[in-house]
């Protein structure tokens, strides 16, 4: 299966419903508020926040106008390129360069960490890649038996310390073993918290200050995971785990269940962070790449 | 500034509308866009959305302006109460059988809490009187039983568990004969996480439903939840028959509106909300903070209900007093601080309040009820005379080096808890103006001030 038929079908639940609505919408009526109110509802209804909706709509209403369109049914292929230059273009890759290319993993609890730590190190492993996991999260209950797990099915070794210990110190020890061990990737995981929680957002700091003093090009990535459930408040997640740790992309995970996930419009136009993957599962193999471009195509194709 | 959010926007809305008498469609339609955006940032469903701008503009135009409030304050009330009618009542009782053991069966998707809140609803449970057996049902997560097991260790808490190789049902038949013997007289059943589109695994939890018949099914979801919500709910709704709704992460900057969301499709009671990742970060759930909050007001009554079950109220008339004449000192703020420090973590207190965990001066609080920094700035304050304490201009260098030995800090640990000290009197005086003005207006009150 290719690339784009393999994101086409982690996406199909978002399209199914996203563009079901639009057709019965756009289909021969009339060009007046009550369409685009019904436009601006859908938009909101994928979760892509009523600001942004707000201003896409009056974008399309501005379009609609200059380009003197009358055919309701066209405003649909108007609406996705609206969207087509939020998201930008840009195809996102994982940086690696380094050796060990250093991936910190953060996010609030449940988002779906540990999960794509797993996706990701089966990803890299499957290319032929030397990788090495940390159990940054010594908080919740059995976070650490559960990424052994992980490091089990997919094949790699797992850095951790005891329950309780400091992650920072865990983190070090990774790095240390990641250099003598002379792995490719070290994926880094890290106790879920909410972004608003000041001492936990500062012991995520402490970690990136033991990485940067030892390895001063680390990390390569950080990736913030959300759910794609999440309403607007993933807009102030991403926000402060961004001033907190320098977000480099988002992995938005949960992309089987029926939310539409357009929550990402509204943060790469706010903080024009780009979501880098998706996850569409609970197996080993459900981490697909994104691309900003398929997705909007996929959202809105027919 | 503390009341960010629609609270503020109405109040400019209606600035221009001079004087009291009626509301009329205009003002009305005007206020209800703002009202509308509020609810959907919110994440309140569009649809429950709709149905609610309806009712509240029937029943708001034509209205006479109450004499004590502003036509914008008038507007937040009926919104408010609507809001609150909407969330329903107070009811976050268990049903408990009358034949033991009751059975709590916790159900909802990847991610919402399930575990965590399991591990706490026990602890609740047990600290009524109860004898609580955990029962360790998701097979499915990686360590999801360990997960369980290491929460039912920290508690002293029962878990029962046949590994992750026997399905739900029998673990579930299981773990009521074990109740019965060992006469636990609750048995708390948790479940992995499942989307609510996934056939099987609906079908399972129903089988474990049929199985050992719950008196309690709770929806366990997470507070961020957005549109989807009402879906999702529907779904295990539809499938199971949930008795209630538990909101989970609460405790974080969301506005909840999906809790609202949910309570108005299902019709079930919110009973709990998960306040924290401590296992006694579970409290009942009031439909009128949440509505607040939905607004964008604040969780005010939260916070004074933890305010005035905390602190003895003849400290804090007498601080109040200090405060308004000056004489807050050191000691005061050092007895203070312990008492913040009883009402929980100061980060927990703040997220009550959305916008001010972004003022200034509060960030510089929050750096000083961090535990161990506290326990520098005791010992600081402690290492000053009493005349020091109370009148902290006088420290000047050669007592500041005197001050910094004592107490086995650095100089700059001396100057920053002056700082902080200064800056919190500054917050404070602010604090007690702004309650006077309030006290004129809408009639909130700030803990610290009753
Ligand atoms: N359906 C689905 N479930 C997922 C996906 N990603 C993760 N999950 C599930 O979500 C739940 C939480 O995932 P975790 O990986 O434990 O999340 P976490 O962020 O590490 O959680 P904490 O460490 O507790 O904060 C698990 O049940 C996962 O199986 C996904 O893309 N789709
Ligand atoms: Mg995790």
């Amino acid at each position: 299966m290719g690339f784009f038929s393999k994101l086409k079908e982690g996406l199909t639940k978002t399209r199914q419903g996203f563009v079901a609505k639009i057709e019965n919408l756009v289909s021969g009526k009339k060009i007046d508020d009550e369409l685009y109110e019904e436009l601006e509802e859908l938009l909101i209804q994928a979760d892509v926040g009523v600001n942004t909706a707000i201003e896409l709509v009056e974008d399309l209403r501005k379009a609609v106008k200059e380009r003197k369109i009358e055919d309701s049914g066209e405003l649909k292929n108007v609406l996705k390129e609206l969207v087509a230059d939020i998201m930008g273009s840009e195809e996102f890759k994982l940086k690696t360069v380094n050796k060990p290319t250093v991936i910190v993993v953060v996010g609030v609890n449940g988002a779906g960490k540990t999960t794509t730590i797993g996706k990701l190190a089966n990803n890299f492993k499957q290319d032929g890649k030397n990788v090495l996991l940390a159990a940054g999260d010594t908080f919740r209950a059995a976070a650490i038996d559960q990424l052994e797990i992980w490091g089990n099915r997919v094949g790699c070794d797992v850095i951790k310390h005891q329950e309780g210990a400091d992650p920072a110190a865990v983190v070090y020890d990774s790095l240390q073993a990641a250099k003598a061990r002379e792995s490719d990737i070290l994926i880094i995981d890290t106790a879920g918290r909410l972004h608003t929680k000041v001492n936990l957002m500062e012991e995520l700091k402490k970690i990136f200050r033991v990485i940067s003093r030892e390895m001063p090009d680390a990390p390569d990535e950080v990736l913030l995971v959300l759910d794609a459930t999440t309403g607007q408040n993933a807009i102030s997640q991403s926000k402060l785990f961004a001033q907190a740790a320098g977000v480099t992309g988002i992995v938005l995970t949960k992309l089987d269940g029926t939310a539409k996930g357009g929550v990402v419009i509204g943060i790469k136009s706010e903080l024009n962070i780009p979501v880098k993957f998706i996850g569409v599962g609970e197996q080993i193999d459900d981490l697909k790449e994104f691309s900003p471009q398929d997705f909007v195509e996929a959202l809105f194709e027919e | 500034m503390i009341f960010e959010g629609l609270a503020e926007k109405l109040q400019n809305t209606f600035q221009k509308l001079k004087g009291k008498g009626k509301l009329n469609e205009a003002d009305v339609d005007q206020a209800m866009r703002d009202v509308r955006v509020a609810l959907l940032e919110a994440d309140v469903n569009f649809k429950v959305v709709k149905d609610f701008i309806k009712k509240v503009k029937e029943r708001a135009v034509g209205q006479e302006v109450l004499q004590s409030l502003t036509p914008g304050q008038h507007v937040i009330k009926i919104v408010n109460d609507e809001l609150t009618e909407l969330l329903g009542g107070t009811q976050s009782k268990i049903n408990i059988s009358s034949k033991p053991p009751t059975v709590i069966m916790l159900v909802g998707l990847q991610g919402a809490g399930k575990t965590t809140t399991a591990g706490k609803l026990a602890n609740l449970l047990r600290k009524q009187g109860r004898r609580p057996l955990l029962v360790a049902g998701d097979v499915y997560r990686p360590a999801a039983i360990k997960q369980l097991q290491v929460l039912g260790d920290q508690l002293s808490i029962p878990v029962y568990t046949l590994g992750d190789k026997t399905n739900p049902v029998d673990i579930a038949k299981g773990a009521m004969e074990h109740a019965r013997s060992y006469n636990n007289d609750i048995v708390i059943i948790d479940t992995a996480g499942r989307l609510h589109i996934n056939e099987e695994l609906m079908e399972e939890l129903q089988n474990v439903k049929n199985a050992v018949h719950p008196h309690e099914i709770l929806f366990v979801m997470d507070a961020t939840t957005g549109q989807d919500a009402v879906n999702i709910a529907q779904s295990f709704h539809e499938r199971l028959g949930i008795d209630g709704v538990i909101i989970t992460k609460l405790d974080g900057d969301t506005r909840g509106g999906g809790a609202l969301s949910v309570k108005a499709v299902t019709g079930k009671p919110i009973k709990f909300a998960g306040m924290g990742e401590k296992l006694d970060a579970l409290e009942p759930f009031h439909p009128d903070r949440i509505a607040s909050r939905i607004l964008g007001m604040g969780d005010v009554l939260s916070l004074i209900e933890k305010a005035q079950s905390t602190l003895d109220s003849d400290k804090a008339m007498e601080l109040q007093r200090k405060i308004r004449t000056q004489e807050y000192s050191l000691q005061d703020f050092l007895d203070q601080m312990e008492q913040i420090k009883k009402m929980g973590s100061l980060d927990q207190i703040l997220g009550m309040i959305p916008g001010l965990g972004k003022m200034k001066q509060l960030k510089d609080l929050k750096g000083a009820v961090d535990e161990k920094e506290m326990v520098h700035m005791k010992a600081i304050i402690q290492s000053m005379t009493p005349k020091e304490r109370n009148d902290p201009k006088i420290i000047k260098d050669s007592r500041k080096k005197r001050i910094a030995k004592g107490s086995g800090t650095k100089v700059s640990e001396v100057n920053r808890l002056l700082k902080q000290f200064e800056e919190t009197r500054k917050m404070m005086k602010q604090f007690s103006g702004m309650e006077k003005n309030l006290k004129k207006g809408g009639g909130f009150k700030l803990p610290f001030f009753k």
